[in-house]
């Protein structure tokens, strides 16, 4: 199991746009990953549950992954929130 | 009643209602013995709705394109939302309820959940995930997505149109839609133009009790009035006004094909302004021949934040695409004035329309401005792009704005990615200081493009929103007509050609006048370009010159309107 905190640095934060993309990343794992605010922890692959956190810019969110590719999985995400959840890939 | 005119053009049909509520889930208990089954069921269901999502998006993407078949795609991860799955499977599992029952406690328990949220966007949430349940609903109750057989004539009424309704409405049997909720930039609304339906929206959900289905219904599409059985005589009326419409409609369509040239066998270039990819369609169907100005503002409206450099390459290469070899003059950002960004944080000014706003915005914040040139200059590659820079004033400010674009050539050439190193380069001229320097400011681009809504506000001194003043906001006024003709023999005096992409260019008295004073492209809003393509075709070029010169003899704008009014052709 990997754990990791990270800190929500966008403007939007985790709603909108910046949350699909953040459960489409998750999704593409196979590990269980949950992703906890304040006392409340949902699936990050949920695109209902993570909206519902209502997780603001600078909102502290904790990140636990389990299964094959947990470290890949949470570094990942990590990088995604850390590069402001953006849209950078495709083309 | 009255609504809100959403969706242009006259319609008399008959009423079908589309309630959400006919679908309602049976409650059952149900054994232990048939919970596995149940599940079964629902698992079956499910798959089958994010097949139909999946080809729904298909087709929609082919119909409409890349961004409004998106959504379907934010739906399949609705349908197959774990959290909410298990919620359903919770249902049957503990609580022993049939698929149905446990799928509809679900679907309401996260719909007032995202209801509640304060975020607007997460409230609009609520109703894809309602979208979403009826459709995994009809799915387990057995029944097809295929329409109920619609007759011929069909007014769809609704509380509102979800985008699984509109992307399947039958075009050739429904001829209007009313709905109870939503605005003038509603989906419905924004839908029923780009399919070219009349449509009245915001009728009030009281609109719902009074009207029976099948009733007879006229839908004006125009003034934003729906007449529920209506009297025989309102029938006649509207049947008139109906059958004039056609008629004008079939008399016009034999432009569509065509090539816009003068009786003398001038080809002219006559193109449309739009906003956004929906407008694409309609406009070809319209007989447009190109877009002589895409209005980039609309990617930016009604977010939260910047769109992204990837999100407008998509846009701009989805609209080049659907163009085809016709030009696509795409203009970067014209916001300020009376366009707020709220997430922009711009100041409150006393004179926003003389203060920071288009390409001065642009220029002093080219973290904005740089995103947009390159997904432009990315998506030149893909059609026959041209590019054009509003409200420029100064020689600076094209140079700076094309050393940027210079800039950016090389870092996309560093990069290996494709750009047309072609691109034409415009200006808009909307500011009378521009027409002042207009051989200076010709040897920077390609061409001119006039924008009169702005060139009259500057040049008259006249708010163009405040009423009390707008009788001198005319396109006919003698000092607007000769910086128009100054700009275009500017431009054709440094070998560059002129366009318009102002209201003017659609104006049908003004027509002979542009013409003559020797303008290259029209560009005018859809419903506009079959009639102006008409009547370019009613003129020589000479005949056109000698109105422009007798027209700028003229000293006031009554005098010129007066004089057009009794110069113009109704036939060849």
């Amino acid at each position: 199991m990997v754990e990791k905190e990270v800190t929500i640095k966008n403007e939007t934060g985790l709603h909108a746009r910046p949350a699909t993309l953040f459960v489409k990343k998750a999704s593409s794992f196979s590990a269980d990953i949950e992703i906890t605010k304040d006392d409340k922890t949902v699936n990050a692959k949920s695109i209902m549950g993570v909206m519902s956190l209502g997780a603001g810019k600078g909102s502290k969110v904790k990140l636990k992954a389990e299964g094959d590719d947990e470290q890949e999985a949470i570094e990942a995400l990590v990088d995604l929130i850390d590069q402001g959840l953006s849209e950078q890939e495709g083309g | 009643m009255r609504g809100v005119a959403a969706s242009p053009g006259i319609a008399i049909g008959k009423s079908v209602l589309k309630m959400e509520e006919a679908l309602k889930a049976d409650e059952r208990e149900i054994s232990p013995d048939e919970v596995d089954g149940e599940l079964e069921r629902l698992r079956e269901g499910l798959e089958k709705a994010v097949e139909e999502l999946k080809e729904l998006q298909e087709e929609t993407e082919k119909k409409l394109g890349k961004e409004e078949a998106e959504i379907f795609g934010a739906h399949q991860m609705l349908v197959q939302d774990p959290e909410m799955v298990k919620t359903i499977e919770e249902g049957i599992k503990k609580d022993k309820k049939n698929a149905e029952k446990a799928l509809e406690e679900a679907v309401e328990q996260y719909a007032s959940l995202m209801a509640g949220l304060e975020d607007e966007y997460m409230q609009a949430r609520e109703a894809d995930i309602r979208d979403v349940g009826s459709r995994i609903l009809r799915i387990l109750k057995g029944k097809s997505d295929e329409q109920a057989a619609l007759p011929p004539d069909s007014v769809i009424i609704a509380r509102d149109l979800t985008p699984s309704d509109t992307a399947r409405l039958d075009k050739e049997r429904v001829v209007a839609f009313l709905t109870a909720d939503g605005s003038r930039t509603s989906h419905s609304a924004i839908m029923a133009r780009s399919l070219g339906i009349p449509a009245v929206v915001g009728l009030g959900r009281d609109f719902l009790k009074d009207v029976d289905d099948g009733a007879k219904v006229i839908v004006d599409g125009n003034e934003g009035e729906v007449f529920l059985n209506p009297s025989e005589d309102k029938l006649k009326d509207y049947r008139g006004r109906l059958e004039e419409f056609e008629q004008e409609k079939k008399r016009l369509a034999q432009f569509k094909d065509v090539k816009a040239v003068t009786r003398d066998g001038e080809e002219i270039e006559v193109a449309g302004n739009i906003g956004n990819i929906f407008d694409v369609e309609p406009l070809l169907e319209q007989g447009g021949e190109g877009i002589g100005l895409f209005r980039t503002e609309f990617l930016y409206m009604d977010r939260e934040d910047l769109p992204g450099e990837e999100e407008q390459f998509e846009a701009y290469k989805e609209v080049a695409q659907a163009m085809g070899d016709y030009p696509v003059i795409i203009r970067t950002l014209d916001i300020g004035g009376d366009k707020d960004l709220p997430y922009l944080e711009l100041p409150q000014e006393m004179n926003p329309f003389l203060g920071y706003r288009a390409i001065r915005l642009c220029l002093d914040q080219p973290e904005i401005f740089k995103p947009q040139l390159r997904a432009i200059l990315r998506a030149s590659h893909y059609g026959n792009i041209k590019l054009m820079y509003p409200m420029i004033a100064t020689l600076e400010e094209v140079k700076e704005a094309n050393r940027l674009l210079t800039e950016i050539e090389k870092e996309l050439e560093e990069e290996g990615i494709p750009f047309d190193g072609e691109m034409e380069k415009g200006i808009m001229i909307e500011v009378p200081g521009a027409v002042m320097i207009a051989d200076a400011l010709a040897g920077e681009v390609d061409f001119f493009s006039i924008g009169t809504n702005d060139l009259i506000q500057y040049t008259m001194a006249v708010d163009r929103g405040n009423e009390r003043i707008a009788h001198l906001h005319s396109p006919y006024h003698p000092g607007v007509l000769k910086l128009i003709k100054e700009t275009i023999e500017a431009g054709h005096r440094n070998d560059i050609w002129v366009g318009m992409c102002g209201e003017a260019a659609g104006d049908e008295l003004l027509l002979p006048f542009l013409l003559g004073a020797g303008l290259d492209e029209f560009s005018m809003s859809a419903g506009s370009v079959l009639r102006i393509k008409e009547l370019l075709g009613f003129w020589t070029k000479e005949e056109a010159k000698e109105i422009t010169e007798k027209t700028l003899e003229l000293g006031t704008a009554e005098e010129v309107e007066k004089f057009l009014k009794t110069h113009k052709k109704t036939e060849k």
